[in-house]
Formats: C-alpha cells, structure tokens, sequence
C-alpha cells in the first residue's frame, strides 16, 4: 500500500519535470498532473515497478475542462486562450490494493496525449471513446477511429462545450 | 346460412371472401423480425416469453428480414442505427407492418433535446403503422399494439392498400 504523496515522490526522483504537480484538499481524491507527452513513460513505470504494480486500468475518461480566458493583445483586440483538454487514469494495483489518480493536460489547439494501449491492452476503447466525444487525439494508438459516432460523422466532438448539432446527417433530421 | 353450403349438407365448408381469407391469415401469423434495441427490447422478450405468449397471436421472432411481416422498432433509434434500420426494412418482402414501441422510437423520448446522437422519431425513415406509448411499455402495451394493427389488417382490401 502506497499513498498518493509516496508515488508522487517517487515519480518525481524518477521523471523530474515531467511530473508536473500534486493536487491535494480536492473534492474528491487527489491526484497528479503529468505531461501529456510522457504519460505513457510515467504509466510504464507504474506497471512495471515492484513496489507500485498498476496493473489494472480501471477506467480512462476525456474532460472539456471549458477554461478559456481572454485576453488582449497589443492591437486592442481579444483573443481565446489557455483552454484544455484533459485526460484522467484511474489505476489500481489488484496484489497491492492501492489506487491512484493522474490527469494530463493539452491545449485544444492541438490535444495530443500518448496511448497508454501498449501498458493495459483495455484503453484501446477508452482512448477511442475519449476521440469520439471529445477530440483528443493519442499518438501511437493502434486504430485510433470513432467508436460511438457513426464514422462519417462531420459535425466535430459531441461533448465539447461549444458543440454545435447539425441539421441534418445523411438526410434526416437531426434536431426535434 | 347461404345456397352452397344448404347444398353440401351444412358442413364441412365456410364460404368467405378472397380478401377476408387473405387478410385473416395474414393478421393471424404476424412473424416479427427478432431485432431489439434497448430496454424496450427487454420488454418485448418478456412479451414472447410464456407468461404473456406472444406466439398465442401467431407472433413469433424470425431471425431474417426475408421471413419477417412486422418489425417491432423496440428501443431507442440512434442516427447510426437509423441507416440500418432503413435498410432492414427494405429487405422485407412485402406485405410489411412496423410497429414503434416506447417514446424513444416515437418521437426520441428523453433524448429529445439534448440527445445528439438519436433520430426523432423512426417515422422519419420509415413508415409507422402503430404506435405504442410508454418508457418502456407493459407488455399488455404491446399486445394493444399488435391488437391494433390486427385492426388495421382485417380491413385492408385488394384494390387499395391501407397500411
């Protein structure tokens, strides 16, 4: 049994700048934020480490955090910026009996995150659902495609705050 | 009692209209097609299942468009399975019912509004011939249903069809 202070130590020796913070006093657990770029190295070791052992993937979630700001530039005008994509893991080791949280975040302008499949064979579809909904987009995934939306789905991300329905899909009616 | 059957000693013969003929055996074997969607499907199993005995109407579940007569549309029509639906439908040989069971294949139900991903409506591929309300309905909702559209049946004619 390990606490989450304890494996945020621990990944900090091991991985430096790539452990970005720990979050505690939050609602619900705490957690830790990691670069979106490294979570598969962070996740690799999780697994592996004799003292962790993360060996299940209990569940893989996509948020719109919905967290833009605005701000001018020199010219007076204003701009949208600093809004994110975020991915959270919820891991559990089954020998251990222990649970952690991590959460990556990447700007909407590009949100890239790598695929933790090659770690739990189990995030194939949660990374595919994360796609679907939200438009984040995981490199090195296997078959990253839609998998709740029908594949010629043009309209964008349904769960996006700032989602627009179409009118119509292949000729029927989308709205009541 | 009319001059035929007076002239074949009272038995063994009914004397009825091609279209009476045709539209009885149609209505009294209603093969559905055994397609379900979501929990309205499991009312419709529990419909099938002894207690309420779909099959005492002639309803049994066949597992192929081409053997089907009524599609039951059991449950919640999302924009993806619309298209097969469509398609489905199209594979049935004439003549085809379609019954709409539960407020999701109605009008969309609860997803009304902010349902993204469902159709409003399955009449808005295919046509509708009853519609049974409820979230899901009883299968005694059901069984009005089909009554229903035994209704409908017994008074198609030959020259038009009315469903």
């Amino acid at each position: 049994m390990k606490s989450t202070e304890e494996i945020f130590n621990l990944l900090k020796d091991k991985f430096g700048d790539a452990v970005i913070e720990l979050k505690v006093d939050q609602p619900v657990e705490s957690y830790i934020v990691i670069n979106p770029l490294e979570i598969d190295k962070v996740c690799k070791f999780l697994f592996d480490n004799e003292e962790l052992k993360f060996d299940n993937l209990m569940n893989l979630s996509g948020v719109d955090d919905d967290n833009e700001k605005k701000e001018k530039d020199e010219n007076g005008n204003e701009k949208i910026i600093g809004r994110t994509l975020s991915v959270y893991y919820h891991l559990e080791s089954t020998s251990l009996r222990h649970k952690l949280t991590l959460k990556v975040s990447t700007l909407i302008e590009n949100p890239e995150v790598c695929s933790v499949y090659e770690i739990w064979k189990c995030a194939d579809w949660h990374e595919r659902e994360a796609y679907d909904l939200i438009g984040i987009k995981f490199l090195n995934h296997p078959d990253l495609r839609r998998i709740l939306m029908p594949y010629d789905w043009e309209a964008g991300y349904p769960l996006r705050k700032d989602y627009k329905n179409p009118e119509f899909y292949q000729g029927m009616k989308v709205p009541y | 009692m009319g001059l035929l059957d007076k002239q074949l000693d009272d038995g063994n013969i009914v004397i009825t209209k091609v279209e009476d003929l045709l539209n009885w055996a149609r209505l009294s074997s209603l093969w559905q097609m055994s397609f379900g969607l979501a929990c309205c499907a499991i009312e419709m199993m529990a419909t099938s299942a002894s207690h309420y005995d779909f099959d005492r109407f002639g309803v049994i579940p066949r597992p192929s468009p081409r053997q089907s007569d009524v599609i039951i549309i059991s449950g919640t029509v999302t924009l993806k399975m619309a298209l097969r639906i469509k398609r489905l439908y199209e594979q049935m040989p004439d003549p085809k019912y379609v019954i709409s069971m539960g407020s999701c294949s109605n009008c969309g139900g609860p997803y009304w509004e902010h349902g993204y991903h469902v159709l409003k409506g399955v009449d808005r591929v295919i046509p509708v011939d009853v519609y049974v309300p409820g979230c899901p309905p009883r299968p005694e909702a059901l069984l009005e249903g089909l009554l229903k559209l035994q209704e409908k049946i017994r008074k198609e004619t030959m020259v038009k069809k009315s469903a």
